[in-house]
């Protein structure tokens, strides 16, 4: 049965119209991969004389223990935006004479071989073997690092329990928000130290190996709860009556101002609003406005003002990327109805950039408590939304012409909790970094006030030169057209 | 109305469609019929400019229109699901459609009331999205939709499949009235031999791509279809 479902993927993903378009993606995910093993690697191998080095008077193995919780911690911050669980279409199975219990097995199992579960082991057993190598007992040390390997598994089905739970909740965020802060808060303020809590326990199993069936039994826990929440939606009338829901109708006539593309800004306003998916990316903003709270209060960032400038620029444009790189597959679903319409192409996406425009005026706005930090980071954040809307915005519309993606707003598929994935957030690097180099050399060599006018400068260019920017967009969509018609009609 | 001239259209070397001449007059209504895969979709993805022509070309009221985008303001269409957008509510669709084509909220309002009938109470002032809705309502807020701003072109993709007994007389009456009172030039496919005939004036056979029947519809028009296709089926089995 394995077989077959193996088969149906493999023939999924080479078969799709994405797979084409994204193989120069695969690779920079390959290379992103590749990265981070070596930098594990060079962690599990490094951390001991670290260690030694930094606590000369202590047991190492006692400090990377303490380190434990934070390591815990920021995992699963880092898998719940980045990891999903495998998605597989289960509806043309359900009729078949497969037992419901193999599908959800199988994509349980699937997911544990997910390279978030295999990149610690590169920290962790060449850490273990320094560590054996350096005099510890073997007959610690391998229960120890069994017991890590456990908590890597236990992280991952954690991590997805925690994603159908938020997944119900109109605010995304906020269960892991809450798990987490409650967690950090405890040990922050002194009430349970966590750290050695945790730090105890592992040196517990170490010392009694026998202990190893407690994390033993929390993977069993966690993977039996995934089993029988899956299981359960493996019914075809969960997937397929679709919960109804009230209409919630705003006011948009204040869109009206907009002159003819106030209809299109209205749909995305309620395309935004209306569709789980695409309402993370506004409730993402929240994240954005309060990302520069992490480095400005760390003085070494405040002043460096290199952070500032990635600061302004992701922060203003967080919702740019977020929602811009979408463009126009948003609309995939009735792309051909669009495109059978009577409408222009160019007021089509110079909606679009209004929207955009507008997100980065916003944010900038309510960025400006940022003062508080100094007037160079306003001015930083100043430089990086006119960029942002001189730049950056056009080269979403412009990528979006290459999209080929269909994104199906409705959801049915079984388990679609969230949709997006590492890639996003890879694809806006180079968006937020390219910034920070262009004002990192001008303010290395000419100055602060030079950094920022150059970006400004650039910013304003590509606002001046707005028209024909979009005159080549435009032109871009409309050659594209039957190939985004065409991909968009397909289903995967 | 509409002029088709060589038109042809291949994937990977397979013709899937191939009309040398079709000229469809002003008012006309129109219907196509073929089995799967006959190139109904086709001809009318080609018409509405979603797909490239290998070949030829579709004239809409004189322009080309894979080369202008001129014909839009004046034809109309629902080809499938996909022309809804699922989010909104019908009323929202409908004035979304409105703003597109000229239209403000009152003259939609105007024209959707005339169809209180077709709807059944089932699509209007239900605060339900469109996506909620089942496949047959979602067909009949579609073909609303395709007749909101007096298009003077309309093109219906299996108007009659998922629809109740009810709904499809009724559609029948809408459309014969287009055509008739109101000189719509009405384009229709189904599989449905006798729907088709009951509304349309004119009845094109598409067969693997070709046209191989061009009827005037009268009385005995349907036992014609049905002898068609009947023995297509026997040539078949020869085969």
């Amino acid at each position: 049965m394995i077989k077959h479902f193996l088969n149906l993927e493999w023939k999924q993903y080479f078969r799709s119209s994405y797979w084409q378009k994204s193989l120069a993606l695969n690779i920079l995910l390959v290379f992103f991969a590749l990265y981070f093993v070596v930098m594990f690697l060079g962690l599990g191998f490094g951390l001991l004389f670290i260690l030694k080095k930094t606590f000369p008077d202590q047991d190492p193995f006692v400090i990377a223990n303490g380190f434990l919780f934070y390591w815990i911690i920021a995992d699963l911050m880092i898998r719940f935006f980045l990891q999903k669980l495998p998605v597989m279409s289960v509806k043309p199975l359900l009729t078949l004479p497969i037992k419901r219990s193999t599908i959800v097995h199988y994509v349980l199992g699937k997911s544990a071989f997910s390279f978030f579960n295999f990149l610690p082991l590169f920290a962790i057993i060449p850490f273990s073997i320094m560590l054996i190598g350096d005099g510890y007992a073997s007959s610690k040390i391998l229960p120890w690092m069994l017991a890590l390997i456990l908590v890597v598994l236990i992280i991952n089905f954690l991590n997805f329990i925690i994603e159908a739970l938020s997944s119900k909740t109109d605010l995304p965020f906020l269960p892991l928000m809450a798990f987490v802060g409650a967690l950090y808060g405890l040990e922050y303020f002194g009430i349970v130290s966590m750290t050695s809590l945790v730090g105890n326990a592992f040196i517990g199993i170490a010392n009694n190996p026998i202990l190893i069936v407690l994390p033993l039994a929390i993977l069993a826990l966690c993977y039996g709860h995934n089993y029988r929440v899956l299981r359960e939606k493996l019914f075809l009338d969960s997937s397929l009556q679709s919960k109804v829901t009230e209409v919630k109708a705003a006011d948009l006539s204040w869109t009206n101002r907009f002159g003819d593309i106030a209809p299109f800004m209205q749909l995305d306003l309620k395309l935004i609003w209306r569709n789980k998916r695409t309402k993370s990316s506004a409730f993402i903003m929240v994240i954005g406005l309060l990302y520069g709270l992490f480095f400005y209060t760390q003085p070494i960032y405040r002043d460096s003002l290199y952070a500032a400038s990635f600061v302004g620029v992701f922060s203003t444009g967080i919702f740019l990327i977020n929602f811009g790189q979408f463009i126009p597959a948003w609309d995939s679903g009735y792309y051909k109805m669009l495109m059978s319409q009577n409408i222009k192409y160019e007021q089509y996406l110079r909606s679009k950039f209004v929207l955009m425009m507008l997100s980065v005026v916003i944010m900038f706005v309510l960025g400006i408590p940022y003062l508080y930090f100094g007037w160079k980071i306003l001015m930083m954040h100043f430089a990086a939304a006119i960029y942002n809307i001189g730049v950056n915005s056009h080269i979403m519309l412009y990528g979006g012409s290459f999209n080929r993606k269909k994104i199906d707003l409705n959801q049915r598929a079984a388990f679609n909790y969230q949709g997006t994935g590492a890639v996003q957030w890879i694809i806006g690097l180079p968006i937020m970094l390219i910034p920070l180099i262009i004002f990192s050399i001008a303010n290395f060599f000419l100055g602060f006030e030079v950094g920022v006018a150059v970006l400004i400068g650039i910013g304003v260019t590509g606002i001046v030169l707005h028209k024909k920017l979009m005159k080549f967009i435009t032109k871009r969509y409309s050659d594209s057209k039957y190939k985004m018609i065409d991909a968009f009609s397909q289903d995967n | 109305m509409i002029q088709t001239k060589n038109l042809t259209k291949s994937y990977n070397g397979t013709t899937v469609l191939n009309i040398e001449e079709l000229n469809i007059p002003k008012g006309q209504s129109f219907g196509l019929v073929g089995n799967n895969g006959a190139g109904k979709t086709t001809y009318f993805s080609l018409l509405l400019d979603l797909i490239k022509p290998t070949s030829g070309s579709v004239t809409n009221n004189e322009v080309v229109v894979d080369k202008s985008e001129d014909w839009k303001p004046f034809t109309s269409a629902f080809i499938d699901e996909s022309f809804l957008i699922g989010y909104l509510t019908p009323e929202e669709y409908f004035y979304f459609i409105g703003d597109l084509r000229g239209q403000n909220k009152a003259d939609v309002d105007a024209l959707t009331s005339q169809f209180e009938d077709f709807f059944n109470g089932e699509i209007i002032g239900k605060k339900k999205y469109l996506r909620d809705l089942s496949k047959g309502n979602q067909k009949k807020a579609g073909i609303v939709a395709a007749l909101i701003g007096n298009p003077k072109v309309i093109v219906l993709d299996e108007p009659f499949a998922n629809l109740d007994p009810t709904t499809q007389i009724r559609l029948k009456q809408i459309l014969k009235d287009l055509a008739q009172k109101q000189g719509v030039t009405v384009l229709v496919s189904s599989h449905d031999l006798m729907h088709v005939t009951d509304v349309c004036e004119r009845i094109v056979v598409l067969d693997k791509g070709d046209v191989v029947k061009d009827l005037e519809t009268n009385p005995a028009t349907l036992k014609e279809l049905e002898a068609h296709f009947a023995s297509n089926m026997s040539f078949q089995e020869e085969e």
